[in-house]
């Protein structure tokens, strides 16, 4: 992470920030549904890579999907898109 | 080679872009400025001005365009007026705390209802607070040498702030008149490309307009009122360095005529500044000593020059083209707030006049005058918001 500004003058002329990992912590905490991915009946289409609005899923070298659960919010996107209909949503905690 | 042309406001600002080789255009067309944009297209298509045309759905996006060319680092250029202008206030508080230093003809026309296209100043007036620089012409070649000096304001890294160049519907867009045109060598030489101080660079990607929590919010915007103050500063120096290079200069923030001696002043603004000089060469032949001042730059707003016009004057007559509703004309509320630190003020008297187009004629300007004098002989204002010529 960049240096935290101490004084006025340390700041940029308007506010600019360089990527960092979630330099508001693990974000999947605030979600209440989470997405389960069947891998068995996955194609690979790679949609719900592409539509993730936090880019939280991650592909691995033969391009199987997998979700990060640290950020994941729980939005249901991949879910939605997903043309096979892989993606399950369960309320977290089971209740 | 400097070349004498016979054209519109609205040609003439088109002009000003392509001399200041701007990049980017993104404009919807709106009444009275649609001929600003349509002209520029034209340029764009036959080639005469290397630049991206972008036609959008709306002012909003047209304002939304330009600010994501110039964070690209890009001049970028666009005109508008009244609702169109009003439909682009959310962007233009963007525009102006994400400093970029786009320049924007607007074309002031009244705002409805009633329907009216054509000039007062409540369009551009109302967006006084969202940080945009705020210039207002009297004539054909004063839009062309003040949009040129506008850019070399926004893009100096003291102020990085937007800017309005304001001209009023139909009296200036549609009215040919002579304007100067410099060697494009020579304006290149004043005006050089932009130098952005970042870019959206995909090999060092940064997020721009990020969240700030309250620890650090009002430094941003100590930061914008820093870059007005310095901006303050610099327009006189650089129209001076204008003046210098193409023998047009226009005093800075306030274009003074015959106020040395002066007992009362005329402020005003826009057009109404041309013919205020013409009331003050008839007054003067009857033996009333005024001068009359021309607010050039209503934002950041010239108080240090209203106060030096006070010195010596005993009278301000204060003319405006929009009126704040449940106060009374804005030039005139800040006229008087310039003045409060300072003993022995003159009286003010506030005249709205000229809103919705109505013309604002010698005859006009010299009976504000003549009213003016008698409440000076008086020692109060009676009326102290008079509105001129209502058909009562």
């Amino acid at each position: 992470m960049a240096k935290a500004p101490q004084k006025m003058r340390d700041l940029p002329l308007t506010p600019l920030s360089k990527p960092s990992v979630a330099s508001t912590g693990k974000t999947g905490s605030w979600r209440t549904f989470k997405p389960t991915i069947d891998l068995a009946k996955c194609t690979k289409c790679r949609i719900c890579w592409v539509y993730c609005p936090e880019a939280c899923v991650e592909l691995d070298a033969q391009n199987v999907p997998r979700i990060n659960y640290d950020y994941c919010k729980g939005c249901g996107v991949c879910a939605h898109e997903c043309p096979m209909k892989i993606i399950t949503m369960e309320r977290e905690g089971g209740a | 080679m400097t070349q004498v042309i016979v054209e519109t406001g609205n040609r003439v600002a088109g002009l000003a872009c392509k001399a200041a080789r701007v990049k980017v255009v993104a404009a919807y067309p709106i009444t009275p400025q649609t001929t600003v944009v349509e002209q520029i297209a034209e340029d764009v298509e036959a080639g005469r001005l290397d630049a991206k045309y972008v036609r959008v759905e709306s002012e909003h996006s047209a304002m939304a365009a330009c600010i994501g060319a110039a964070v690209g680092g890009v001049r970028t250029f666009t005109a508008s007026s009244a609702h169109g202008l009003a439909l682009m206030h959310e962007m233009l508080h963007w525009a102006s705390a994400a400093r970029l230093p786009i320049v924007m003809a607007v074309v002031n026309r009244a705002m409805g209802p009633p329907w009216n296209i054509w000039a007062d100043f409540s369009d551009s007036l109302s967006q006084r607070d969202t940080g945009w620089i705020q210039f207002y012409c009297a004539d054909n070649q004063e839009i062309f040498d003040t949009t040129i000096q506008a850019y070399k304001l926004c893009e100096d890294k003291r102020v990085f702030m937007p800017a309005m160049v304001c001209f009023e519907g139909f009296i200036l867009s549609h009215t040919s008149m002579p304007v100067k045109i410099p060697d494009q060598k020579e304006i290149d030489d004043f005006l050089p490309p932009y130098n952005p101080p970042w870019l959206l660079d995909v090999d060092n990607p940064v997020t721009h307009g990020s969240i700030v929590y309250p620890e650090w919010y009002m430094e941003f915007r100590y930061f914008m009122y820093e870059a007005m103050e310095n901006a303050r500063r610099l327009i006189p120096e650089i129209d001076r360095e204008y003046g210098k290079r193409f023998g047009i200069d226009y005093g800075g923030h306030v274009e003074k005529y015959r106020c040395e001696d002066a007992d009362l002043i005329i402020l005003s603004m826009g057009t109404i500044g041309s013919e205020a000089k013409l009331a003050v060469e008839n007054l003067r032949k009857q033996g009333r000593k005024v001068g009359a001042a021309r607010i050039r730059v209503f934002r950041p707003f010239p108080k240090e020059e209203i106060l030096n016009l006070a010195k010596n004057a005993q009278m301000l007559t204060v003319i405006d083209r929009q009126v704040s509703y449940g106060m009374e004309g804005p030039l005139h509320t800040e006229v008087k707030a310039s003045l409060y630190s300072h003993e022995d003020s003159p009286l003010t008297a506030g005249f709205i006049a000229g809103l919705g187009g109505r013309d604002v004629t010698i005859h006009d300007i010299e009976m504000m005058v003549n009213k003016s004098f008698k409440s000076l002989q008086a020692g109060r204002v009676e009326k102290e918001v008079e509105w001129v010529g209502l058909r009562e």
